[in-house]
């Protein structure tokens, strides 16, 4: 297995296990590489990619470029506040104007889920997914398998909690594909009203309970509550959120054993995770966001080996 | 038809990287400001063999070795699926003497990238390259190596495989040819 069985990164769900596999081998190589002296290769100078953020972020926008730029890949950066999109253009001509300017593969994070992948099928260009909507944020999926392998040696047969906001978060719903495809089990934990409808087809247990969710898991993966994405009111407060559904170091010291902690940013302190568990030993959290930039490194070098 | 010819058998092979070894402690005496760096995948098997053959003709253990990969130098990874291999340099060659070891010098692409990848690591003082192969009729890039193990004239569709005792079970050099 050399390369991707795909041309473009949508979502988890388009990928096998062996694409998985292949992304997380040539991710190690890459984190040798941003822990050397000098951080960089010269494996994209030819290609030029366009960061396309329809929405706002930090982490996955500063990862992404980080990572194009220690591959020696031209890098343009694109967000929807300061440009033409205001203006009344629609994503297929904005993209086509930036394309038209030679670019090689576009990185893009939009508001609508299945914005990817309808631009996958209107333009001539690899399409990385870098969050759509609720749907997927392949690239998160990928950095916490590689966190979860890198901690405990393998994913097969462990099992990891997703806690919180399950309804809103593409990161959950990728970490779900990701993880089952590699043989984890995984469950699910977090308000009745914050669970989508059809949650049980995915095959993941399900649980209200957060203490019995931490006792069943090795790793627990701690999501955000999004506010911005919520309509009307899931839940009374986040007061009371926290009191039920909150990690904080009481809790965590009271398990029978020694769990992973994991949370894909940008963390709430205070709301799903206390400080000091954010800041624990147990905490991989920042060991995700570097992790990132290796798992994002593999995944423009193995797109782009297809040019 | 691939009709393979031997070029080195076991008995000349042991010779020829033992030649190596005296022809290496001429030039590096004791190896104290010397490094060894072998290329991925090939090329960690010919120099870990001279790195525990130098310790054992000179008589000590610190003899630095390390491998280093050059897939993402290559100048060539948009035409072929290339796999990885871990780099593993753990010293500082920034001021030190690098042999750098590879099995077979062909075109010198790989070399090229080798040198390029290898600067992610510091400035060494002077570099050196040894092979165990030598195809000199073939080069396109203008490298030559200084420690050769053995000169051979072939043409470019001819194949020259290095088997290792550690994985194909016997040191051996054969010459494939299609006729």
């Amino acid at each position: 297995m050399t390369k991707l069985s795909t041309k473009h990164l949508l979502g988890i769900k388009e990928l096998n296990a062996d694409d998985i596999n292949l992304i997380l081998s040539t991710a190690e190589s890459f984190k040798e590489v941003i822990n050397r002296p000098i951080k960089k290769v010269p494996s994209l100078r030819d290609i030029t990619i366009a960061n396309l953020f329809f929405e706002n972020s930090t982490r996955t926008k500063l990862s992404f470029e980080l990572a194009e730029k220690r591959l020696s890949a031209d890098v343009v950066n694109f967000s929807a506040a300061a440009s033409s999109v205001k203006k009344g253009e629609t994503l297929i001509d904005t993209v086509n104007n930036i394309l038209a300017m030679k670019v090689d593969m576009v990185v893009m994070r939009h508001p609508n889920p299945g914005a990817a992948v309808f631009l996958s099928k209107h333009i001539d260009a690899k399409i990385v997914n870098a969050g759509d909507g609720a749907h997927e944020h392949p690239t998160q999926a990928l950095l916490d398998a590689f966190s979860i392998k890198e901690k405990l040696g393998s994913i097969k047969g462990k099992k990891i909690a997703i806690i919180g906001d399950i309804l809103h978060s593409r990161v959950a719903l990728s970490n779900i594909f990701c993880l089952q495809k590699l043989g984890a089990q995984v469950m699910v934990c977090g308000p009745t009203t914050l669970m989508p409808k059809y949650i049980h087809s995915l095959g993941v247990k399900v649980e209200h309970d957060l203490r019995k969710a931490l006792e069943w898991c090795d790793v627990a993966n701690m999501l955000r509550i999004q506010l911005e994405r919520q309509d009307i009111k899931y839940f009374p407060s986040l007061r009371e959120y926290t009191m039920l559904f909150g990690l904080n170091k009481d809790l965590l010291d009271s398990l029978s054993k020694k769990i992973v902690v994991m949370h894909p940013g940008p963390i709430n302190r205070g709301v799903e995770i206390t400080s000091d568990v954010a800041d624990s030993a147990q905490s991989i959290i920042l060991d995700q966001v570097e992790n990132g930039v290796a798992v994002r490194m593999a995944v423009l070098f193995l797109l782009a080996g297809r040019v | 038809m691939m009709k393979p010819r031997i070029i080195l058998d076991n008995k000349h092979f042991e010779i020829t990287v033992t030649r190596l070894c005296y022809q290496l402690i001429e030039v590096h005496n004791d190896f104290s400001n010397t490094v060894i760096i072998g290329l991925q995948p090939r090329g960690i098997y010919l120099a870990t063999r001279i790195q525990k053959k130098l310790q054992e003709i000179l008589k000590k253990k610190d003899i630095k070795c390390g491998s280093l990969d050059i897939t993402f130098y290559r100048d060539d990874f948009r035409q072929k699926e290339l796999v990885p291999n871990a780099t593993n340099i753990d010293f500082i060659i920034e001021g030190k003497n690098v042999v750098m070891v590879d099995d077979v010098l062909f075109t010198g692409r790989t070399i090229r990238a080798g040198l390029d990848a290898m600067l992610a690591f510091g400035r060494p003082n002077d570099v050196e390259l040894l092979v165990l192969i030598d195809r000199r009729l073939s080069r396109h890039l203008p490298i030559q190596a200084k420690y050769i193990g053995k000169v051979i004239d072939s043409i470019s569709s001819e194949k020259v495989k290095v088997e290792w005792k550690e994985t194909d079970g016997a040191d051996k050099v054969t010459l494939l040819s299609n006729d």
